[in-house]
């Protein structure tokens, strides 16, 4: 008898260990994980931005306070990255969710080979940066390149597309413009899939136009998504690096052109650490990035808490919801 | 540019299946008025659109083929050529040699594979403590994974590239193994999928038999949670496969990934067009074959982490 009382209480000892720890053991790879090589990292970032650190010699950390961002609130080129940044990100971005908006809506309707097509919209999403920025920038060769003999059979002049500064900021958008529209269009094409049928019954009954269902029915049904990759797509404007490295094609890689015309804050960085050894710069870089990063979401917050309005503004609903 | 699919609650279906499939077969039957969506057949406008969108995407990639199977003085040709040359195999063969393509090949199966097979094993634990697990903080902690989606990785550069050379693996493996082998993006998705897919009754009948929380997993959630898995592996291996910013820092030309190696050559001293262009196809064809295969995979995963329930 004891010893059976005593099996017991061992295996509810055990047992309770087991369904009260578990947990934290099935979850603790990802924290431990994180924190070790994303989290202390970005801390460590701050710390670093305050000393003088060379790449040669990284073990010595001299102190000098804030000096590096004194530093580079006075130069020139953290300016020019920071503009070049968000011009890139601009370009990149809104035309990209726009086109990628439409797309989705040409998913939507019933098709033929329908797998097909939104297939075809991924594979660029397949294709690297690097595979994909050497295509592009060939596709944008002064001398021979596509886009300039396409311009010339409706007899426009070739343009420079790597020195002059908006054609190639252009040129690079387009490369991520290429690769993540239908990325884009296949998360908008599922919260599409997701808004209910009966709100489009209840807006064709109150006899809205197609464009004004898709205004009424559509936008409001995704918004949720549609934030989601601004937000998204914010973050990886932000940390442009790959495509216009490659699109200067060796040395004018790095510095974004001669002229630094398309250096985003990625490269600044990079110039900073590897190429001029100062890696207290470019954690000072990096870290700015960072509140920029943070700054932008706080705009984007305010202005969304501005623009949202409450939802009985959607005169469309009043007659739905009764599924 | 790590752009993960992150996600909003997911609407329960089996990522593996099309979304319309696992549509309740009762909204597709019913008779609507133009206008419901969904329902539309496309016209041939909308055909015509979904053509030019469809050339949009693949013209670049077949515009490579066509590059890398001709010699330079036709790539540089007026008008470009639009036909495939004779000179693909040799140009592959070249690009292999001259941008130590091998290694990186190598280098990137192994990167890709170890990142995307870690990725899943942890988010399908996490997933499913946060999905069917009663523990003190969960809320917390899942909140805490959903706020690391924000935070880029790449601010951390510098410290890391110390880290690593502290560690003794500067330009090695490792280095740019270790700070992926989690992510939060595939944590989130596999709760989500779980919450849906896994009965409570499951997890409670093994419970009763007296399994311990490893047994629950390994038996019960395991074989329901292999579907949403394998689409996640797929997803992972693809963002692993070409990642850029923290592989070109960290690992040389001696040690390259794919990525890493195709810089090699546009850095100038391969001036060769149609070489370049070998090198890019070759970089891209493990990716094209995964695709080809398993496309419709990996679309409904990226749609089934999108949906907002």
């Amino acid at each position: 008898m004891p010893v059976a009382l005593q099996t017991f209480r061992r295996r509810t000892f055990w047992h309770r260990l087991d369904v009260r720890g578990a947990p934290y053991a099935f979850v603790a790879p990802f924290f431990v994980v994180f924190a070790a090589f994303s989290f202390y990292p970005l801390l460590y970032t701050a710390w670093i931005s305050l000393h003088r650190v060379e790449l040669s010699s990284m073990d010595l950390m001299e102190w000098v306070g804030f000096d590096n961002y004194v530093a580079l609130w006075e130069d020139e080129r953290f300016w020019n990255a920071l503009a070049n940044t968000f011009t890139l990100g601009v370009v990149s971005t809104v035309p990209q969710l726009l086109m990628a908006l439409g797309l989705a809506h040409l998913l939507h309707y019933r098709l033929r080979g329908s797998v097909f097509f939104r297939v075809a919209a991924l594979t660029p999403y397949a294709t690297s940066v690097g595979a994909a920025a050497l295509v592009f920038t060939m596709l944008f060769e002064r001398d021979f390149g596509m886009i300039n003999w396409l311009l010339g059979l409706v007899g426009l002049d070739p343009v420079n597309w790597e020195n002059d500064k908006w054609a190639a900021q252009l040129a690079i958008s387009s490369i991520v413009i290429w690769r993540w529209t239908g990325y884009n269009a296949l998360l908008y094409l599922a919260a599409m899939q997701a808004v209910p049928a009966e709100r489009y019954e209840a807006a064709a009954l109150d006899g809205a136009s197609r464009w004004q269902q898709f205004r009424m029915v559509t936008i409001p049904g995704i918004r949720s998504t549609v934030v989601f990759t601004i937000v998204l797509s914010t973050i990886g404007a932000t940390q442009l690096f790959g495509e216009p490295l490659i699109f200067g094609q060796g040395p004018n890689g790095i510095t974004g052109g001669a002229d630094n015309q398309y250096q985003t804050l990625g490269l600044l960085l990079y110039e900073e650490g590897w190429k001029n050894y100062q890696m207290g710069r470019a954690a000072t870089v990096a870290w700015a990035m960072f509140l920029l990063l943070v700054l932008v979401f706080v705009v984007q917050r305010a202005v969304r808490r501005l623009a949202s309005r409450p939802a009985g503004a959607r005169p469309v609903l009043s007659r739905s919801g009764q599924s | 540019m790590t752009t993960d699919s992150l996600q909003a609650p997911a609407a329960g279906r089996g990522p593996a299946a099309p979304a319309d499939r696992a549509r309740p077969p009762v909204r597709r039957r019913r008779f609507l008025r133009p206008g419901a969506g969904r329902q539309h057949h496309a016209g041939p406008v909308a055909y015509a659109l979904l053509i030019i969108a469809t050339l949009a995407s693949l013209f670049p990639l077949y515009w490579t083929m066509v590059a890398a199977s001709s010699d330079n003085t036709r790539v540089s040709q007026t008008p470009p050529p639009f036909l495939p040359g004779p000179h693909l195999f040799e140009n592959l063969g070249k690009a292999w040699n001259d941008a130590a393509l091998g290694k990186a090949m190598t280098n990137s199966l192994i990167v890709a594979g170890v990142i995307a097979l870690s990725t899943v094993l942890f988010a399908t634990l996490a997933g499913f403590a946060f999905a069917k697990l009663r523990f003190r903080g969960r809320n917390i902690l899942l909140m805490l994974v959903i706020g690391t989606m924000m935070v880029p990785p790449q601010l951390g550069v510098v410290p890391l590239f110390m880290m690593m050379s502290d560690l003794g693996w500067g330009q090695q493996l490792p280095a740019v193994i270790f700070p992926t082998l989690v992510s939060a993006v595939g944590v989130f998705f596999m709760r989500q999928y779980l919450a849906e897919a896994l009965p409570d009754e499951l997890v409670e009948a093994g419970r009763v038999d007296g399994a311990h929380s490893l047994r629950i997993f390994w038996s019960i959630v395991l074989p329901v949670a292999r579907p949403a898995m394998a689409v996640l592996f797929m997803i992972t291996f693809v963002h692993a496969w070409n990642d850029f910013f923290w592989p070109f820092i960290a690992l040389d030309m001696t040690n390259p990934t794919v990525p890493v190696a195709l810089t090699q050559l546009s850095a100038g001293y391969v001036r060769d067009q149609s070489l370049i262009m070998a090198g890019a196809l070759l970089g891209t064809l493990p990716l094209l074959a995964m695709f080809i295969v398993f496309g419709r995979q990996i679309v409904g995963g990226i749609m089934q982490g999108a949906v907002k329930g």
